[in-house]
């Protein structure tokens, strides 16, 4: 009769399973993220922390579809610790209304409180999966062109200058505890043989040139919505130039009508008044140019954005000067944000220009940035 | 590790003479002992082995989480097959695996004798990695992404079978064979469907329900083999001559079944899948509709076979320790193992045992709250209804009665809404059409649309589901995956 009761005990230990159906779940959160990715970026939590925090955003795990009771508009039952009586309050709404709509059978089925969560880096990388800098020619190097060593590698013989101190102790307490002798004062002697050195290869340094002139129009025309949206752009478009380019340099540039450098912090910080002058930001964008980054040795990236509201007589003379930084530039962004459905005149100047290297965006939404920076960056 | 072993190997074989000596009667148990890894995706799946789908992957990952973070623990996992699998946690100490011991017999006990279990395949594991091994092949063939679309189609309505097919005498598979036949079914499902409404009351309907046609062990296999190129004209032609007085038209409530043998535009792979998911369903139907019972009926029993057993004091304090956080009541919800172990001890205060072995033997969660559920026991429970009042969960009800049917109105059908079948030729283009049989509750609308092109997608044409929503007739309609919503009775015809 006994021998019915079995027990036993298997090795589980290459069982996949449920990893595997969970990697597929998370991929399928992605691609729902990848949809949503307009809404996500532009979202004030991120823009408003300087990013480099792992800022968590709330993202509802993947619903599982069913009929199901509308569970706001039906009777549950619940267990109180002491009697309850009619008219007490248990919660409110979110926080544990969720948590109360359990009854019944225990578990009721459908309910997902479960959020997984993107880190602002799980966003990054989706979003910069499809970006790059368009026409970066890779022949454009430093004037000194020099090979840059890597160390990469452990050997035995080298550079004393070179040795790796971790790996030769470690060497040392490896040998030490093989061989039999445990005395104390041996404990941290190191031998010849206990050295290890780094070495390197050289290699061809690949880094290209490239220098981003980030422009914007900082008028007072400009209002909350067009200075959040730029700033949004800028931001990311920062964040993927340094995750993706060792070797970019960054410039920053506000106008209003007239043009100067900024620092990066005052660049995303500061708002300005007055009246708008295009041609002053893009002259100072080719003079610079003309100074520091001769286009034969850099891949020159300038992106503007404004409202597009310029004086009017300032139109003919932007026109020129786009057209001569466009030239000189590998890829050239303009975008405008807009609420009206108008194309603003300097847009309907600039569309003058037919060569594919200029990229006219509008942002008329919010969720318009991800459009934006894909036109721009591809 | 081999002398643990068979300590808990001598120990398990001592508490199954001591739970036969008390009258538990089950299956067979072989007892394994997993790594969490392990356990917590048998618990995700509900099987040791099953198909693939990423539902599974997204509860694994929530479980598992909940146990890295010790925020809950699953000690064991019984599986209803004969001999009966169960699964112990690696690093349960002897103590927590004596009582879990007592609460597996038991709960094998509830498998082998409730008769709600008395259809459920005793070879389920075999079945489902059979199942599991013919969706990987159908994956290799029609790649992933058709397999995984029809299967999330399909696990959104698999809740929507006729589980009484399950009790009941089995003459309907005399019937089997002809399952083919539509304007058979028509006629059988109408008469039959004079008790419908009974199917409601649960455990003691089980003598005047004529089951419908549709058994379970009839299988998709022979149901596949007609279908999608049927002539509607024939079938509903049928159908109409065989209408009956008492209602105007049938009602199936079968809806997957319905879908493999009439879904126009589904390829015969994703009827099989239909099917898979179908018998799975089926299998898995029984436990939700005995949750309170049965797990109120294992830890009545494994309190008592514990007090059988010679523990010492250190011992039988973790047991207590143990078992008040297994019966712990939950603030907000009902704690399915506190609700339940309460009722039987209060049913064993003024019941002999044999009448106890009875009620385990013939009732469900809905007949056992409507039949055992007494004033007394919501008074001393401090159980109460709420529901929400503008932004606020507020308690409505404390009268023991209203508690009771509340209860009762949530364990219908398995807590799931019931949806029926009235017409496969809808608006005479070969639509499905739909009705939720409103019963108090209304439907969440977005879970509804949302679901409803699914069934689309299976269905392929046109879909409609009727149901109430605030007290008023409503058609909600789906084709090529978008949803309108119209009301009904006001612009009933265009």
């Amino acid at each position: 009769m006994a021998d019915d009761i079995i027990v036993s005990r298997d090795d589980w230990s290459l069982h996949r399973k449920g990893y595997l159906d969970q990697t597929r779940h998370k991929e399928k959160v992605e691609e729902v993220i990848k949809r949503q990715l307009g809404d996500l970026i532009v979202d004030e939590s991120i823009i408003l922390t300087d990013g480099k925090k792992n800022t968590k955003i709330p993202m509802r795990s993947l619903e599982e579809f069913r009929f199901r009771y509308d569970l706001n508009k039906k009777n549950h039952t619940g267990q109180g610790t002491k009697k309850m009586v009619p008219g007490e309050i248990l919660g409110r709404e979110q926080a544990k209304g969720k948590g109360a709509a359990g009854s019944g059978a225990g578990e009721e089925p459908g309910q997902d409180i479960y959020e997984a969560e993107v880190t602002y880096e799980d966003l990054a990388n989706i979003l910069f999966e499809e970006l790059k800098l368009p026409n970066l020619d890779d022949k454009k190097r430093p004037l000194i062109a020099h090979d840059r060593p890597e160390f990469n590698d452990v050997r035995k013989k080298g550079l004393m200058a070179n040795v790796d101190k971790k790996r030769t102790l470690l060497e040392s307490i490896k040998r030490q505890a093989f061989s039999q002798k445990q005395q104390k004062k041996d404990r941290l002697r190191i031998s010849p043989e206990d050295l290890r050195f780094k070495t390197w290869e050289t290699r061809p340094n690949f880094e290209t040139n490239a220098v981003i002139l980030a422009m914007m129009d900082t008028s007072g025309s400009m209002g909350q919505f067009e200075k959040y949206i730029a700033r949004t752009f800028f931001f990311w478009m920062v964040r993927f130039l340094r995750l993706k380019y060792e070797n970019v340099e960054m410039r920053f540039l506000a106008h209003h009508t007239e043009a100067k450098e900024v620092t990066e912090a005052e660049f995303f910080t500061r708002g300005e008044s007055g009246g708008t002058r295009c041609s002053s930001v893009y002259q100072y964008a080719l003079d610079l140019i003309e100074g520091e980054y001769p286009p034969a040795h850099y891949n020159i990236y300038p992106v503007h954005f404004t409202d597009g509201d310029n004086i009017g007589s300032d139109n003919g003379k932007a026109l020129l000067l786009m057209q001569r930084l466009v030239d000189v530039s590998r890829v050239v962004g303009y975008g405008e944000i807009l609420r009206t459905h108008y194309s603003s005149t300097l847009m309907s100047t600039l569309k003058q220009i037919s060569d594919p290297k200029l990229r006219l965006v509008t942002i008329r939404d919010r969720n318009e940035v991800y459009v934006a920076l894909k036109t721009v960056f591809s | 590790m081999v002398n643990e072993m068979r300590a808990l190997n001598s120990i398990a074989q001592d508490i199954a003479q001591v739970a036969r000596g008390m009258g538990l009667d089950f299956y067979p148990v072989n007892f394994e002992i997993v790594p969490a890894e392990a356990l917590y995706t048998f618990g995700a799946y509900g099987m040791p082995v099953r198909f693939t789908h990423w539902s599974f992957g997204k509860a694994f990952y929530r479980m598992k989480t909940q146990y890295d973070l010790n925020l809950s623990r699953i000690y064991e996992l019984v599986i209803n097959t004969n001999p009966a699998y169960a699964f112990l946690l690696e690093g349960n100490r002897l103590i927590q695996n004596k009582l879990v011991i007592g609460h597996v017999y038991a709960h094998v006990d509830f498998f082998k004798n409730n008769c709600y279990f008395s259809r459920t395949p005793k070879d389920m594991v075999e079945r489902m990695g059979a199942h599991a091994e013919k969706i990987r092949d159908y994956e290799l063939k029609y790649g992933r992404e058709k397999v995984e679309q029809t299967l999330d189609a399909v696990l959104a309505i698999q809740e929507h079978v006729d589980a009484r097919s399950h009790i009941g005498p089995n003459r309907k598979m005399k019937n089997s064979p002809k399952i083919n036949v539509p304007g058979n079914d028509g006629s059988q499902a109408c008469k039959s469907h004079l008790c419908t409404e009974n199917h409601a009351c649960g455990g003691n309907c089980s003598g005047n329900c004529t089951t419908k046609e549709q058994s379970k062990g009839d299988s998709q296999k022979k149901t596949r083999t007609k279908s999608a190129s049927l002539p509607y004209e024939d079938l509903w032609g049928d159908l109409l001559e065989d209408e009956c007085e008492c209602l105007p038209q049938p009602e199936y409530e079968d809806l997957l079944l319905y879908i493999i043998k009439f879904a126009p535009g589904l390829e015969e792979w994703q009827r099989d899948i239909v099917g898979i998911v179908r018998e799975e369903s089926f299998y898995f139907y029984p436990q939700i509709e005995t949750k309170i019972i049965n797990e109120g009926w294992a830890t009545f029993w494994h309190a008592r076979i514990m007090r059988e057993l010679d523990l010492n004091d250190a011992e039988a304090l973790e047991f207590a320790l143990m078992h008040s956080q297994v019966v712990q009541p939950s603030r907000m919800g009902l704690n399915p193992y506190y609700l339940g172990v309460k009722i039987w001890e209060y049913l064993a205060k003024s019941k002999t045992m044999p009448e106890l072995f009875e009620i385990r033997e013939s009732e469900n969660d809905l007949s056992f709250i409507r039949n055992h559920l007494t004033s007394e026991l919501v008074e001393e429970l401090n159980l109460f209804n709420f529901r929400k009042v503008g932004a606020h969960w507020q308690v409505t009800e404390n009268e023991w009665e209203k508690v009771r049917d509340n209860l009762v109105q949530q364990l219908v059908n398995g807590g799931h809404p019931r949806i029926v079948v009235l017409e496969g030729d809808y608006e005479g283009k070969g639509g499905l059409y739909l009705k939720h049989c409103h019963e108090g509750s209304d439907l969440d609308i977005v879970y509804l649309e949302k679901t409803l092109s699914l069934v689309q997608f299976l269905w392929g044409k046109l879909v409609g589901l009727e149901t109430v929503i605030d007290t008023k007739k409503v058609l909600y309609e789906c084709a090529n995956g978008s949803v309108s919503r119209r009301q009904v009775g006001k612009t009933e015809e265009k």
